[in-house]
This record gives structure tokens, sequence and C-alpha cells, in this order.
């Protein structure tokens, strides 16, 4: 990866079609159907400029067509979507300039080496040869692929092809990104650095709009979260807000002597709407409210004489969240549809 | 209008760069044609009765067009490979020329037809075959052939749309093409077919084509058949042309 200075020097003088702060992408009512399936249903998101929404659900929740409609791609049945300030009907064309699309199957010409896939795209925004050139050159300076820059992408690993995918998505310097599960089938070395570089193309200003099956991608890289499932946004917020809704945090703590737990117990009962349990000198509980539960726990269990050896909140993760809120596991759900394993 | 040109120019251009990349497609346009015509001539040539013509003299228009209209089956194979892997969604998502997709392709395929006619040509030579036409004939038989094999790619282009895989447009290409470039004037006289093939290959706009090229670069009766061959392959085009760019429009990626 090069530099953020360097980075910065590329995307400074890009033009911002939205300013901070206002909806970058909107969705009102959104509906798609394909035969007698209701693919996307009644979908309502709002991307406020400069920020990431993780759109999150299993395969076939609807995430795609979405993202096929946001982007020009699909005509929804029903619904408004305002994108980058466009109308993503009307303005499809003219929308069309100011997005970036870095799809799930990283669509790259195999046959083209690096540097012709990115010149190929820059022409076809309309600039000329020498324009398209100098800029698939700082792209794939950018993407550390400047040394694979004149092979064909064939040869290319899985990581390098989807840097370029995401390289070509962005030749235009889009203000509105869509990134249609980015790092599916990526090593873990692959996926960290994608992150790091979308994660640098949020810091530049860009609005990002990203569809993934995994929750710590979303947990790392959404600012918002909306959870989707059978087309339709079951929830939406922060990563904290959406843990927060399946319930408070879970407090353990590992005493010194297994004798003290009834007086643990006892101790730390105000803490919780529930009895603690205690399971092989391991003492559990729900706080009924996270902000100070542990400076809490300690006074009271200092004061009741009980000897501590380890003490944690846990919080519940992301995968909790969507077993909660769609009554199945979030990678269950993928496997289903798609009969693959990964 | 200057948009549609350039993006075509940038889209053939791309398709052209990566045909040496595809050592099996230069294969097909190369060897497997002029194995053909060496096996057609050598095998069947004896067999086969082409009164007032030498076998070679009567096939090579022949096969030259059927091989032309075989030119298209790039177009089929590249836009169902470009659908299946997300390209034309990438394409879709620009903000190009609508149309210019498709028509960068079939333009590829004029200069990869004008390739392929040039060998099957020096081949027959090689091998024996000679016009009996002025400059002029010749060079309207090129025009034909390279226009018919462009309206054949248009044809592919709507079918590699509406296919599921590059091997589906394969097969039923062939499948669709090949007893058509059979029940025609390409390989054998028509009046050597039972009655109700005759009638078929009267019509077949191939029989036409080939009948039109045989006037053009040997000298045979004309007919209607060289002013039909043109009308054809623009009918051709006028049909599959709109009902391919409309594909396009709607064309998802089955990603």
């Amino acid at each position: 990866m090069p530099s953020r200075a360097e980075e910065t020097v590329l995307e400074r003088t890009e033009p911002r079609s939205v300013a901070a702060g206002e909806a970058a992408i909107s969705a009102r009512g959104l509906v798609k159907s394909f035969g007698d399936v209701r693919a996307v249903d009644g979908v309502d998101l709002e991307v406020r400029a400069g920020t990431v929404l993780g759109l999150l659900g299993p395969n076939g929740a609807g995430k795609t067509t979405t993202v096929r409609m946001l982007t020009t791609l699909l005509k929804p049945d029903a619904g408004e979507m305002r994108v980058a300030g466009l109308d993503a009907v009307k303005d499809a064309a003219k929308l069309r300039e100011r997005i970036g699309l870095a799809g799930q199957y990283a669509a790259v010409d195999e046959n083209l080496t690096g540097a012709e896939n990115l010149t190929m795209v820059g022409r076809l925004y309309g600039m000329s040869r020498a324009q398209a050139k100098q800029r698939a050159a700082e792209l794939l300076a950018r993407f550390s692929l400047t040394e694979a820059a004149k092979r064909p992408a064939r040869g290319y690993s899985g990581g390098m092809r989807r840097r370029l995918d995401l390289a070509a998505a962005l030749v235009a310097r889009p203000p509105v990104l869509f990134l249609d599960e980015p790092t599916t089938g990526l090593d873990p070395r692959s996926r960290l650095s994608l992150w790091e570089t979308i994660e640098g193309l949020v810091a530049d200003g860009t609005t990002v709009l990203l569809t993934t099956q995994y929750l710590d991608e979303a947990d790392r890289l959404a600012d918002k979260i909306a959870v989707i499932d059978h087309g339709r946004v079951i929830a939406e917020g922060t990563s904290d807000e959406l843990k927060d809704r399946v319930g408070g945090e879970r407090l353990e703590v590992t005493l010194d002597d297994p004798e003290q737990a009834e007086t643990a117990v006892d101790a730390l009962a105000p803490l919780t709407d529930e009895r603690p349990v205690v399971e092989a000198g391991v003492v559990k509980l729900t706080v009924r409210e996270r902000r100070g539960a542990i400076v809490d726990a300690v006074e009271r269990l200092k004061a009741a004489g009980v000897g501590v050896d380890d003490l944690g909140l846990r919080r519940p993760t992301l995968d909790d969240v969507f077993l909660t809120l769609t009554g199945h596991a979030a990678e269950d759900g993928a496997d289903e549809e798609t009969g693959e394993s990964r | 209008m200057r948009r549609l040109v350039s993006d075509t120019l940038v889209i053939a251009e791309r398709n052209l760069v990566r045909l040496p990349r595809s050592p099996d497609l230069l294969l097909a346009f190369t060897v497997q044609p002029v194995m053909f015509v060496l096996l057609f001539v050598y095998v069947f040539g004896g067999a086969i009765n082409t009164p007032g013509y030498d076998y070679v003299d009567f096939l090579i228009p022949g096969i030259i067009v059927q091989n032309i209209a075989f030119g298209g089956f790039v177009t089929a194979l590249g836009l169902s490979e470009d659908l299946n892997k997300g390209l034309i969604d990438r394409f879709r998502s620009l903000p190009m020329a609508r149309p210019a997709v498709l028509a960068g392709r079939t333009a590829a395929d004029v200069v990869t037809n004008t390739l392929s006619v040039l060998v099957l040509l020096v081949t027959g030579l090689i091998i024996g075959f000679s016009f009996h036409a002025s400059v002029g004939e010749v060079l309207l038989g090129f025009l034909l052939l390279l226009l018919f094999g462009y309206a054949f790619s248009w044809i592919f282009a709507l079918l590699g749309l509406m296919v599921s895989s590059p091997e589906a447009a394969n097969s039923l290409g062939f499948i669709a093409v090949f007893p058509l470039t059979f029940i025609s004037s390409a390989f054998v006289p028509v009046d050597s077919m039972p009655s109700a093939l005759q009638w078929f290959a009267d019509v077949n706009p191939f029989t036409i084509v080939v009948d039109a090229m045989r006037s053009l670069w040997l000298g045979a009766p004309a007919g209607n058949s060289v002013w039909g061959g043109f009308v054809w392959s623009a009918l051709i085009i006028a049909v599959f042309a709109p009902l391919a760019v409309s594909r396009y429009r709607r064309a998802a990626g089955r990603a």
C-alpha cells in the first residue's frame, strides 16, 4: 500500500458533488420483483456524504439487487432513489459519471493487462488516450499493481484482481462508490489490505455503500449498518446500536475462590434484572447498563471482600444481532442459498 | 454520436488486442477453415459433380461464405463470457454510448473476418482456385462477404446475450447455422438435393450469397443473387441490431 500522503495528493483536488452531511444516497420504498419473487420488498436507505453504509445480509437477501438499482443497472418496479444529487432513474446517464461500482465478481478483462483494463475504462469515461494512460498509471501505483501492470489479468491472484476491479471503479474519481461484497472469497491478508484501502477512500471523503455477508467487515468499515433479509431492511443503526438492541452486554467474573460464589452473586445482583448465574467458578450476568458496569462491579465485589482473578464485559457480536433479528445465523443463510462452501 | 464512435473504437480495440492472447480462437480462425477446404477438395471433391466448374472453383466461394457466417461466433462467445464475468455490468455502469459494446464487438469481427477470408483465399489459390472476374467484381465480392459476415455478427450478438453460458452459445449457434450453410449451394449443386431441401435451399440467404459470390468471382450467371445478397445482409442488420441493443440494455449479469 502506498502512503497516505500519496493518496491525499492524488485525491485532494477531486470535485465533490455532494456537500458533507447531506444524503449522498437515499432510497425510499424500493421494490423489485423477478417473476414471483420479490427480491427487494420496500427498501429504505439513507447514506450521509462521506460515510459508509454496510448493507448486511445473507445471499439472496436482496443486497445485490438493491445495489444494481442504485447503480442504474436495473430499473426498480417502485420507489425513489437519489444518488450523488441525481435521480437514479431519470438522470441515469448523468449519474453514471458520478458513481463507481466494484462487483462481487471482479469485472476485469482477463485477456487485457492491468494497464490496458484501466486505460480502457478511462477512455470509456471520455478521457483522451493520454489522460486515460496517466490515470491508469496513478491507480496501478496506488494499488501496488505497477509491477504487474503489463501482465494479462488472467495471471493475477484473487486479491490483485479485486484491487484492479476497485481501481477500475475509481478511474473517474467518483464521489459515491458501491462495493458489492468486495472481499468475498479473498484470503485474510488480501481482505485486510482491501479494508485499509477502503478506509483510505473514506478518509478522503468518498461515500461508500458496501454490501457484505461478513459481520466483522460491516463492524470494521461501516459507520451505519442496515441489516437486510428477504428484501427488507429489518434493522438499522450503528454497530453499537444494533448490539444494544439485542440486549445488554455480558459481565463475566472469574473468582479467586469458587467458595465465594454466593457472596459474589449477592454483591452483583443490583447490576442486573435477572439473578446472576454461576458456571465453574465464573459468575455471569447481563448488565442493565454498559456504562460504568465494570467499575461498579469491582467496587461492589471489593466491598463484599470477594477476590477476583479476571473480570470482563463480553459485547454481543453482530452474529448475535443477526441471529436475534432474523432467527437464523448470517453465515448459515449464506450457505443455504448458494449451496457452496467458502 | 461522437461518443458512440469513440466508445465503439475503444471496445473494438479491446477485442482485437485480446485476440492474439487467445491462441485457441486464432486457431479457429485460421487452421480450422483451411483444414475444411483441404478435406472437402481432396476427400469429397472427386465424388461431387459440379457441371461447368472444377470443384475447387465451386467450393471456395461457398466455404468462404460459410466461414464468414461463423466469424460472428466470437461475438456470441465473447458477450456471453462478458456477461458471466460481470464485465457487461461494468460497461453498463459507465457513461458510455449504449450500443458501443455491441458495435465494437461486431466491428472487431469485420477485422477478423477479413483475416480469415484472406487465409482461405490464399489456400484456395495455392490449390488451384482462380478468379474469372474483373478487379471491381472481386472487390465487390469482398464487400458482400464482409457485409454478410457483419450481419451474422449481430445475430450472434443477440444469441450471446440470451444464452446462459459460452458453451450454450457455442452449441446453439452451431445447431442454428451449420444446417443453414449445408442446405445451400455452398458445397453441392442445389439440384442434386431432394425436392423439399431444394425448395429450402433456393430461398436460403446462404444460397443467394454463395451464388452472388460465384457470379462476382467466377462469372456465373448472377440472376438476382448479387443485389439479393446485399438486401439480405441489410435486412438481417436492420432486424437483429436493434434486437441485440435492446437486449443489452436489459442485460443482467448472471453472477
